[in-house]
């Protein structure tokens, strides 16, 4: 079913670079047509008036645990890249189309293929023949690949396919059951720690694989300062790597672990106050290219247990637009970079025409009011599962209103 | 270490509910307890060993790790208070994964316990229990997070042996603790005891074995144990696990007690006439050599195990007086955090 053609008026238009500027957006057959002066609505159109809104581009979340709609809807969120940490894994070309087809009409699901079968980490798993069933990228899911062997022949065969390849990093001999960052707040807790080096360990390697083989990898959460700074002069040798965070990592310390919160346990776990502000600033000078939600809703069963006995992760789809938001009223980015960050450089890394408010592009359309205050409740998500550390926290920032290839959700 | 003259009234001398650790505690709740402890260690050298206090109360003695020592120094100050005291003992396998805490907590809460003494695997598992049941809850040790009640007996256990009388804290006392520091509860615990009593504690352990930053919980850090010893007036030995010392940690026990192990020539480095202790079980011929462990003078191991069932006495009586409805001591009401809002 082709949607009516759509005209946005009277909103602020959020374009890949730039302050927001008053323009009209015209959208037909699903794709974004005109931008400006030749955008105003005709006999037959379907006029949505913002009210002095943003219009921007929906979110594309590079990285979420689970399809959970609701949230990513109320989140701005229309596309999502899932990780192939599912039961069973994404390591079979059938479970992948499965998976491609599972949000359609109003929601695309982006697969990502893993990278090893079973997500075992040593034996690749059918990498283009997933890409023949809808993987727009590769991923080593929640764990990081141990064997560099394994993750060398890996790197080569991705870079041949045109992959990119979605790690994660963290050095697991040294993190081994490690649940927090090791530190005073790990010390005094009783916690079972790892260095944050850890994590710098496994990004050197995968930088220096990335290098050597000419792949293309995205580090999915890049949470410490000594990491960033191997990410950052890698990028300056032209080495084809980029950087992923969520907003638990630039909005939360260790110090939250206080108390034993299991709603604060995240692999790879909270850092100390210096990685936090080390990261605030990679965002600020580019080092990290991509803010994703790594929705992951859980429920009691996962997280009313002791710290290291709980599952990690968190229900943030909805947070995530409005947390970012505080990168921009703080000065630290600009309001299209915002935007880049949450949709264009995901839509750009998993090859989708979306992400950004350009001619040709999916009309993948959010309406935003950015200061709109509401407060974060676990007990009344859209999400299916509250587990949020940001319960009760005043945010700015909400969705008016969006769209899905034209067509509004409701 | 001037006695302290008195505490504050009624129920405001311990104003929670329950005790999850000694970093909750307040100083002078610290020497509350061991001020009430002082009337059991007197009771337990008697005959007739019994005091009804408790009697008709249900304590529970919840162990999901394995115990001996703990649970029966727990067991019998329970009946020595005259409560009626059951033990469950779930391998903490079986109760691993899961509601199955929870729901055993709930469980519990439904047989009306009157208060729970709790062992559990896992860091801050027993103040999970704790938020969900309504009785007082005792931490008898939480993976290596706290273990309040050894450190209370290893205070007075010190106390006595100095001779000093009763609202003494321990002012100045140089006390080294030394052996596998990073998986140790009865270390944090005793740490902020310790310290908050007013001595300089010192660590010793091999750096694989030293929490990162513990520093910051105003300790002295040492790898090299004679150096550690010195000037030491209390020399506090851990327990190091087996498979800790065949190549994880450590590459062999001879290794360790070769870097680690208390002998009479080692312990001659710290201050003369140096107490030693232990909180057991003991590996003998390890980290304390049986001349030291067995010393007359200096060895306060056996000590502790006797301080151990006075302070776990006192803080079962304390923690009930609510229940018991003493005069001065109010219910803090159906709260779930054990503190007074």
């Amino acid at each position: 079913m082709t949607p009516q053609p759509l005209v946005i008026t009277n909103g602020r238009l959020v374009l890949p670079s730039g302050e927001p500027v008053r323009a009209d957006l015209r959208c037909e057959k699903g794709r974004i047509v005109a931008i400006g002066d030749d955008a105003a609505p005709r006999e037959g159109d379907s006029v949505f008036d913002a009210g002095n809104a943003l219009v921007a581009p929906g979110l594309v979340d590079l990285g979420v645990f689970a399809i959970d709609k609701p949230a990513f809807h109320f989140g701005g969120i229309t596309r999502a890249a899932l990780m192939p940490d599912q039961g069973p894994p994404l390591d079979h070309p059938a479970r992948v189309r499965f998976a491609a087809q599972s949000g359609k009409p109003d929601f695309w699901v982006h697969p990502l293929a893993a990278a090893t079968r079973g997500l075992e980490g040593t034996e690749l798993a059918e990498l283009a023949l997933m890409r023949e069933a809808g993987a727009r990228a590769v991923s080593t899911g929640r764990r990081w690949v141990g064997d560099s062997g394994v993750m060398l022949r890996l790197l080569s065969y991705c870079a041949m396919l045109g992959l990119v390849v979605v790690t994660h990093a963290e050095d697991a001999g040294v993190t081994g059951t490690a649940v927090a960052t090791a530190g005073e707040v790990a010390t005094r807790l009783g916690l079972p720690s790892a260095p944050a080096q850890a994590e710098a360990l496994a990004v050197a390697r995968d930088i220096a694989l990335a290098e050597m083989t000419g792949a293309q990898i995205h580090i999915r959460q890049v949470t410490t300062a000594a990491a960033l700074d191997l990410v950052r002069a890698a990028k300056e040798r032209g080495v084809r790597v980029t950087a992923g965070v969520t907003p638990a990592h630039f909005m939360l310390s260790d110090l939250e672990l206080v108390d034993f919160r299991t709603f604060c346990r995240f692999s790879p776990p909270l850092r100390g106050q210096a990685d936090r502000e080390a990261v605030v600033a990679a965002i600020g000078d580019g080092t990290i290219d991509v803010i994703a939600s790594g929705h992951d809703p859980r429920g009691p069963e996962d997280k009313r247990l002791p710290f290291a006995d709980a599952e990690p992760g968190m229900a943030g789809a909805e947070t995530l637009l409005p947390l970012t938001l505080t990168l921009v009223r703080d000065g630290v980015i600009d309001m299209a970079r915002a935007f880049t960050l949450l949709a264009g450089n995901p839509a750009a890394l998993l090859g989708a025409n979306a992400g950004r408010l350009v001619l040709g592009a999916e009309a993948d359309i959010a309406v935003v009011h950015p200061t709109r205050p509401w407060i974060v409740n676990s007990d009344k998500m859209a999400a299916s599962a509250g587990n949020t550390p940001f319960d009760r926290r005043p945010v700015e920032g909400r969705v008016l209103a969006l769209w899905k290839g034209g067509t509004r959700i409701d | 270490m001037a006695p302290a003259r008195s505490y504050p009234a009624g129920g405001l001398a311990y104003p929670h509910r329950d005790l999850t650790g000694i970093g909750h505690l307040a100083r002078h709740e610290i020497l509350y307890l061991l001020d009430e402890a002082e009337q059991w260690v007197e009771l337990n050298r008697q005959s007739n060993k019994r005091a009804n206090l408790l009697s008709g109360l249900t304590i529970i003695n919840a162990f999901f790790e394995n115990s001996t020592r703990t649970l029966l120094s727990f067991e019998i100050a329970g009946k020595r208070l005259g409560a009626d005291v059951v033990n469950m003992q779930a391998a903490t396998s079986s109760v691993k994964k899961g509601e199955t805490l929870i729901d055993t907590a709930m469980t519990l809460n439904a047989m009306r316990a009157d208060a729970i003494v709790i062992r559990h695997a896992s860091s801050g598992a027993v103040r999970l229990i704790a938020e969900k049941v309504d009785c007082p809850v005792l931490n008898a040790g939480d993976g290596q997070h706290e273990h309040p009640t050894q450190a209370l007996l290893d205070a007075l256990t010190i106390r006595h042996a100095l001779g000093l009388p009763k609202g003494s804290d321990l002012n100045g006392l140089r006390v080294t603790i030394c052996g596998d520091i990073l998986h140790s509860r009865v270390a944090r615990s005793n740490i902020l005891s310790l310290s908050a009593l007013g001595c300089e504690v010192s660590l010793c352990a091999p750096p694989a074995l030293m929490p990162t930053d513990i520093e910051a919980m105003g300790v002295k850090v040492f790898h090299d144990f004679d150096a550690a010893l010195k000037g030491a007036q209390v020399v506090m030995m851990l327990r190091l696990q087996m498979e800790r010392m065949s190549g994880q940690f450590i590459p062999s026990p001879r290794e360790y007690r070769h870097l680690y192990g208390l002998s009479l020539d080692r312990l001659a480095k710290a201050e003369t006439g140096a107490l030693v202790m232990h909180p057991g079980p003991m590996n003998r011929g390890i980290e304390i050599d049986s001349q030291v462990a067995d010393h007359v003078e200096r060895s306060l191991i056996t000590r502790q195990v006797e301080s151990g069932v006075a302070i776990r006495m006192a803080c079962l009586e304390v923690l009930t007086r609510r229940a018991r409805a003493l005069p001065g001591w109010p219910p803090l009401g159906q709260t779930t955090g054990g503190e007074i809002a």
